[in-house]
C-alpha cells in the first residue's frame, strides 16, 4: 500500500499528460468551442461583448482546469475542509459588501470579473462532503453526531445563498450535498422520512416564499395566466423550442432569439436558442455529449482507488446532471423558472470557473486514480 | 485491516448507490428527451405556427381609390403623386435643431411644431412623424437640397385624391377626406380597410360610392423584433386599385355652365332627353374639393362657409325654387288633357285678376288683351294661367305635375342631399296645414307660385319630357352596364315605349293622353322664344341647328307689396335678399330636340333677363358636341 501511494505521487509530467481522460477532455472541448458559436448566435451573428468574454472566460478557464488536474487528488483531499471554509467567507463578505443587482447580492467584484461565490459552493460541498465520508467509518454514518455534522454543512452555506436571494442556487447546493450523504450511506429512510416530511410541510414552505417566487411557480403551473408579464419567458421559450422542429432553423437564424423574443438568452435560456436553431437532433446531440461528459465522470469515480475520489466523481457528476435537467425541465415548463445555468454553454464567469475546477479535479482524480488516500 | 475492509464495504455502499441513481439518470434523460420529442416534432406545425405570429407583422397601406371619368374618358376625380415629409425620431441626432431647420425651411407653424413635439413623445422611435402630408414641389427640391443636414428626415412619395378640374365638379364628385370614427363604424367595408391617413368620400359620389371606389389595400409584411420594431420587409402584396366609375356628364359643357354662373348664385342642369343622361349638373358658387385632402384650414373653410351666396348647397339637388312662369307648360298640359281648354280658347287679359275682393296682378300691369295659349305661353300672361288653373283645379294639375316628375326625386338615392321638393294640392293642404285649400292659392299655383317648391334638376326633367314628345326618361349620372345609345333611345320612345335598363324590359311610359297636347304646348314653347313678343325672343338663335324652345320664369322670394308694384323699382334698387329668382327652362334643337336644360340664377330678377341669355351660349356648346357625345356612346362600358 505505501508503495501504490509512493508510485502515484512519484508519477511524471509526462505520465500526467498521459493519463488525463481524453474522452472527457475531448468532449468538454467540443461543448467549449459550440458554447462559442451559440454566444455568437445569440449576439445576433456578431462578434460582440458576450461572445468576446465567453471566450476570453473559457480561454483562461480551460488551462486552469488542467492546471487544478495536475495537482494530486491527495492535495485537494488535504484542502476540501479548507477551500469550503473559504467559501463559506466569501459568502459572508458578500452578504454583507457584495455587489447589489436586480434585487440580489450575490457578487463580489474583483476587478477582473465579477464572482459569484455561491457558484462556488456547489464544488465546495461536494468535496467537503466527500472528504468527510471518506474519512468517517462506515458505521457512524448514520450516528446522531455525524448527521448533524453533514446537515450544519450542507445548512450554513445554503442560509446565506437563499438570503441572498437566490433559491435556484441554494436548492442546486442543497441537492449536491444530499446526493453525497445519499452516496455516503445514509439511511435510506432518512431520505423517505424527509422526503415525506418536506411534502407535508410545503404549504408552509410556499407560504414563506416571497411574492416573486410564488408568482413563479402559478407561473409555472399555467403559464398563459399572464402571456405578456410572468408568463412571456415560459412561452416564448417553448415557442423557439417547437419551432425548432427536426433539424432546426439553421445557425443564425433563429427568428425567436434574433427578434429579441427569447428573454436571458445568454444565460439561462441559452438551450432555448440552440434548440430552435439545429432542432431536436441538435438537442439530442447536445444531450449526448453532456451524457459522454457525466459517464465519464463516473467511470473515473468507479476506477479511482480512493473513496474521496468516488465520491467526488459521483457526486460532481450527478450535479452536473442536476444543472442540467434543472435548466432544461425550466425552459421546457416542467419546473418553475428558478435561476439555474445550463454549465458551460450559458454566459457567466462564476459558474464556468467552478465547472472547470470541477473538471480539473476530476482529472486529477483519473490522473491518480491509484492514489490512495489514508 | 479492520479499516481497509469498513473501506471496501464503503465502497460497495458507493457503488450501489451511484447504480440507483444512474438508473434514474437514465430515466430522466429520457423524459427530457420524450419532451423535445412532443415540441419539436409533435407539436412542430403549432409552434411554427406561433413564432411566425410572432415575428411577421403585416402593415395595410391605403388603398387607392377609382378613378372617376367624365362620358369622354376624361379623369375628373384621379389620383397624384404627392410628396410628404417624415421623419424617424429614432434616427435623428438633434431633434431640436432638426425641428428649427425644417420650421425655416417649410414655414411650420408653432402649433404644428408643438404636434409633432406631442406625437414624438407618443409614438415608437421608430414610427414616423409626417411633418408635411403634401409638399410643393419647391419645398420638396429644397428639402432634398438640404438633406444632408436634416438627418432622421425622409421624403416619402404617396398617392392622394386629386380633382384636376377643381371646383367644377364639386357639386356631383364630392370630396374626400378623413374619416371620422362614426363613419368607420358605419361602413364595414371602410372598417376593415381602414388604415391611418386614408381618406374616405364626404359627399356626393365620393360618399355614395365609396365600395365601388375604395380600392382594396396594399398589404406589407415585415419581420419585427420583440418590441415591434421592423426588421425587415418579408412581401408586398399590392392592392387593387377600386373601380373605375364613367359619368354621363360633359366636362367642356359642365365648365361653361360654371363660367356662365360665375360669381352668382344659381345652378345649371343639362339633360338628355331620350337617355336620361345628365350632361351637365353644376351649382353655383362652387368650392375647390381639394382644399379638404389635407384638412382645409380654418381661414379657408370660413371663407366658403360665411361666403353669402352659399358654395356648399348643392342647388340643382337640394335648392327649393318656385318653378314661378316655367310651370306654365304644365299647366296648359294638364288643361289640354282634361279637356278644360283647347287651342282656341282665349281670355281677356286686363293686367289683374280679381277673385273673392283679392286682385291677382299680371306681371303686365297694362294687361295682354285677348290672348290664346300660345299668346298667353309666348308673353307668359299670368291672367290667363290663373284662368285655366281655376278651371282645372289644383287636383288634377297635380297628377300631371307629378306625372312629369315635380315632388319626387329625380336621382333617388344617389344623392344624400337631394330634396324632393312639392307639389301641392287640397288633400295635402288639409293633412300637412290643416286647413282647407282656398281658390286662390289655386290661382297663384297656377303661375309656379305659392306651395309649390321644385328642384332645378326637376324643372330639367320636366322640360325633358316634354321635348321628347312626353315620355318618361330615367335620368342617370353613371353610365351603366348597358348604355343605350342616343337613337336606340330615341327609337324605342318614340315606339310609346321606353327601355329600362335595369329591368331591361320595353315598358310603356306615356305621360300623355293624347300626343297632340304635347305639341301645342312644344309649339307654345317655341313661340316663346323664337316668335316677337316672346319673353325669351332675345335670346334667340334663328338657326335651326341650334334653334331652341324654352320658357322663362320669374319666381318671387317675397310678397310684392302695393307700394313696391307702383314704384316698378329697377333691379339694382331692390336689397339682393329681396330680388326674384329668374328661371329658364328650355329645349332644343327645335327640331329633332336632343337636349333639355334648366338654369336658374338666383334673385337674378327677371327670368328673361338673367336666365335666357345664358341658354344662348350654352346651347350652341350642347348642340356642338352631340356628335361628339353621340361617337363616344360604346366608349367603354363600366360595370357600376
Amino acid at each position: 500500500m505505501f508503495q501504490h501511494d509512493r508510485l502515484s505521487s512519484e508519477i511524471t509530467l509526462f505520465q500526467k499528460i498521459k493519463n488525463l481522460d481524453y474522452i472527457l477532455l475531448i468532449s468538454i472541448t467540443l461543448l467549449s468551442v459550440l458554447s462559442v458559436f451559440v454566444m455568437y448566435s445569440t449576439d445576433g451573428g456578431e462578434i460582440l461583448f458576450h461572445t468576446k468574454n465567453h471566450f476570453v472566460k473559457l480561454a483562461v478557464f480551460f488551462p486552469l482546469m488542467i492546471f487544478v488536474a495536475f495537482f494530486n487528488i491527495k492535495f485537494w483531499h488535504n484542502f476540501s475542509y479548507i477551500i469550503y471554509f473559504i467559501v463559506i467567507l466569501l459568502l459572508i463578505y458578500v452578504s454583507f459588501f457584495g455587489i447589489k443587482s436586480s434585487g440580489s447580492k450575490r457578487w463580489m467584484d474583483l476587478y477582473l470579473f465579477v464572482l459569484q461565490p455561491s457558484e462556488l459552493m456547489k464544488i465546495a460541498i461536494i468535496m467537503c462532503l466527500a472528504k468527510y465520508f471518506h474519512r468517517i467509518k462506515i458505521e457512524n454514518v448514520n450516528s446522531f453526531t455525524s448527521i448533524t455534522i453533514v446537515l450544519s454543512i450542507i445548512i450554513i452555506p445554503i442560509i446565506f445563498v437563499i438570503s441572498q436571494p437566490d433559491l435556484g442556487t441554494s436548492i442546486l447546493i442543497a441537492v449536491s450535498g444530499l446526493i453525497i450523504l445519499w452516496l455516503g450511506g445514509m439511511k435510506i429512510k432518512y431520505f423517505i422520512y424527509s422526503f415525506i416530511t418536506f411534502l407535508i410541510s410545503l404549504p408552509f414552505i410556499i407560504s414563506f416564499l416571497k411574492p416573486y417566487q410564488k408568482l413563479r411557480i402559478l407561473t409555472f403551473l399555467d403559464p398563459d395566466r399572464d402571456p405578456l408579464g410572468a408568463g412571456y419567458q415560459i412561452i416564448q421559450s417553448k415557442i423557439a423550442i417547437g419551432s425548432g422542429g427536426l433539424n432546426g432553423k439553421g445557425f443564425l437564424k433563429g427568428t425567436q432569439s434574433y427578434l429579441d423574443f427569447l428573454p436571458e438568452k445568454h444565460t439561462d435560456f441559452i438551450f432555448t436558442l440552440f434548440s430552435e436553431e439545429f432542432g431536436f437532433i441538435g438537442s439530442v446531440g447536445l444531450l449526448i455529449l453532456y451524457s459522454i461528459i457525466i459517464f465519464r465522470i463516473i467511470r473515473i469515480g468507479a476506477i479511482s482507488r480512493s473513496n474521496f475520489a468516488r465520491l467526488f466523481c459521483f457526486g460532481y457528476a450527478f450535479a452536473i446532471f442536476i444543472y442540467i435537467v434543472v435548466n432544461l425541465s425550466m425552459v421546457l415548463g416542467l419546473l418553475p423558472i428558478v435561476g439555474s445555468p445550463l454549465p458551460i454553454m450559458s454566459y457567466g464567469g462564476s459558474s464556468m470557473l467552478a465547472t472547470m475546477i470541477g473538471f480539473g479535479i476530476v482529472l486529477s482524480a483519473k490522473i491518480n486514480h491509484k492514489q490512495m488516500i489514508a | 485491516m479492520i479499516k481497509f475492509n469498513s473501506g471496501i464495504r464503503k465502497t460497495d455502499v458507493i457503488n450501489r448507490r451511484m447504480f440507483i441513481i444512474g438508473a434514474a439518470k437514465v430515466v430522466i434523460f429520457f423524459g427530457i428527451v420524450a419532451r423535445l420529442f412532443s415540441f419539436q416534432i409533435n407539436e412542430n406545425k403549432k409552434y411554427l405556427t406561433l413564432s411566425d405570429k410572432n415575428r411577421i407583422r403585416e402593415w395595410k397601406l391605403p388603398p387607392t381609390r377609382g378613378n372617376i371619368v367624365d362620358y369622354f374618358g376624361n379623369i375628373i376625380a384621379g389620383n397624384l403623386k404627392v410628396y410628404q415629409l417624415h421623419i424617424i425620431p429614432e434616427q435623428v441626432e438633434n431633434f431640436n435643431y432638426l425641428l428649427v431647420r425644417l420650421k425655416n425651411l417649410l414655414n411650420l407653424s408653432d402649433k404644428r411644431i408643438a404636434r409633432i413635439n406631442k406625437l414624438r413623445l407618443e409614438l415608437k422611435p421608430w414610427d414616423s412623424i409626417i411633418v408635411s402630408e403634401n409638399l410643393s414641389w419647391s419645398q420638396f427640391v429644397k428639402i432634398n437640397n438640404y438633406l444632408y443636414d436634416l438627418v432622421g428626415v425622409k421624403p416619402v412619395m404617396t398617392i392622394s385624391r386629386n380633382y384636376p378640374f377643381n371646383d367644377v365638379y364639386t357639386h356631383v364628385l364630392g370630396y374626400v377626406s378623413q374619416p371620422n370614427e362614426q363613419e368607420i363604424l358605419e361602413n364595414e367595408t371602410i372598417q376593415e380597410r381602414f388604415v391611418p391617413g386614408m381618406k374616405i368620400g364626404k359627399l356626393g359620389l365620393e360618399k355614395r360610392l365609396e365600395n365601388h371606389l375604395i380600392g382594396t389595400n396594399a398589404i406589407q409584411r415585415y419581420e419585427v423584433n420583440a418590441y415591434g420594431k421592423r426588421i425587415n420587409q418579408l412581401e408586398h402584396q399590392k392592392g387593387k386599385q377600386g373601380s373605375k366609375i364613367r359619368l354621363t356628364v360633359d366636362t367642356e359643357i359642365q365648365k361653361a355652365c360654371g363660367e356662365l354662373l360665375n360669381e352668382k348664385a344659381g345652378s345649371i342642369s343639362v339633360m338628355d332627353i331620350y337617355t336620361g343622361d345628365i350632361i351637365a349638373m353644376y351649382s353655383s358658387p362652387s368650392y375647390n374639393p381639394n382644399l379638404f385632402l389635407f384638412g382645409i384650414s380654418q381661414d379657408e373653410w370660413q371663407l366658403i362657409r360665411n361666403n353669402p351666396l352659399k358654395p356648399l348647397i348643392n342647388k340643382t339637388l337640394s335648392g327649393l325654387y318656385s318653378p314661378g312662369s316655367t310651370i306654365k307648360p304644365i299647366v296648359a298640359l294638364s288643361a289640354l288633357e282634361n279637356k278644360v281648354i283647347d287651342t282656341k280658347f282665349k281670355v281677356k287679359c286686363t293686367g289683374k285678376m280679381e277673385l273673392y275682393g283679392q286682385t291677382f296682378h299680371c306681371w303686365k300691369e297694362k294687361g295682354h288683351g285677348w290672348v290664346s295659349l300660345k299668346n298667353a305661353m309666348k308673353q307668359s300672361c299670368d291672367t290667363y294661367f290663373y284662368e285655366v288653373a281655376r278651371l282645372l283645379g289644383v287636383d288634377r294639375l297635380k297628377i300631371t305635375a307629378e306625372k312629369f316628375g315635380l315632388g319626387k326625386k329625380v336621382l333617388g338615392d344617389y344623392f344624400d342631399n337631394e330634396k324632393k321638393g312639392l307639389f301641392p294640392n287640397t288633400k295635402w293642404k288639409k293633412n300637412n296645414l290643416g286647413k282647407g285649400w282656398v281658390l286662390g292659392e289655386t290661382l297663384i299655383t297656377g303661375i309656379g307660385q305659392g306651395y309649390t317648391q321644385t328642384t332645378p334638376l326637376q324643372l330639367c326633367m320636366m322640360t325633358a319630357q316634354i321635348a321628347n314628345g312626353g315620355f318618361a326618361v330615367k335620368p342617370k349620372i353613371i353610365v351603366d352596364s348597358n348604355p343605350i345609345s342616343y337613337e336606340d333611345a330615341k327609337q324605342s320612345m318614340e315606339s310609346g315605349l321606353l327601355f329600362d335598363t335595369d329591368s331591361a324590359e320595353l315598358l310603356d311610359k306615356k305621360l300623355f293622353k293624347n300626343q297632340r297636347n304635347i305639341k301645342i304646348v312644344q309649339e307654345a314653347m317655341f313661340a316663346s322664344t323664337n316668335e316677337r313678343f316672346g319673353t325669351s325672343y332675345k335670346s334667340r338663335i334663328d338657326d335651326p341647328k341650334y334653334q331652341f324652345a324654352g320658357k322663362t320664369g320669374t319666381a318671387q322670394v317675397k310678397r310684392i307689396s302695393k307700394r313696391e308694384r307702383e314704384l316698378d323699382l329697377e333691379l339694382e334698387q331692390i336689397p339682393y335678399k329681396d330680388r326674384d329668382h329668374a328661371l329658364y327652362v328650355a329645349y332644343g334643337p327645335y327640331i329633332n330636340p336632343r337636349y333639355a336644360l334648366s338654369i336658374i340664377v338666383e334673385h337674378g330678377g327677371s327670368g328673361s333677363k338673367a336666365a335666357a341669355p345664358i341658354a344662348k351660349k350654352l346651347f350652341k356648346l350642347i348642340i356642338d358636341r352631340h356628335d361628339l357625345r353621340n361617337k363616344q356612346s360604346n366608349f367603354e362600358r363600366i360595370t357600376v
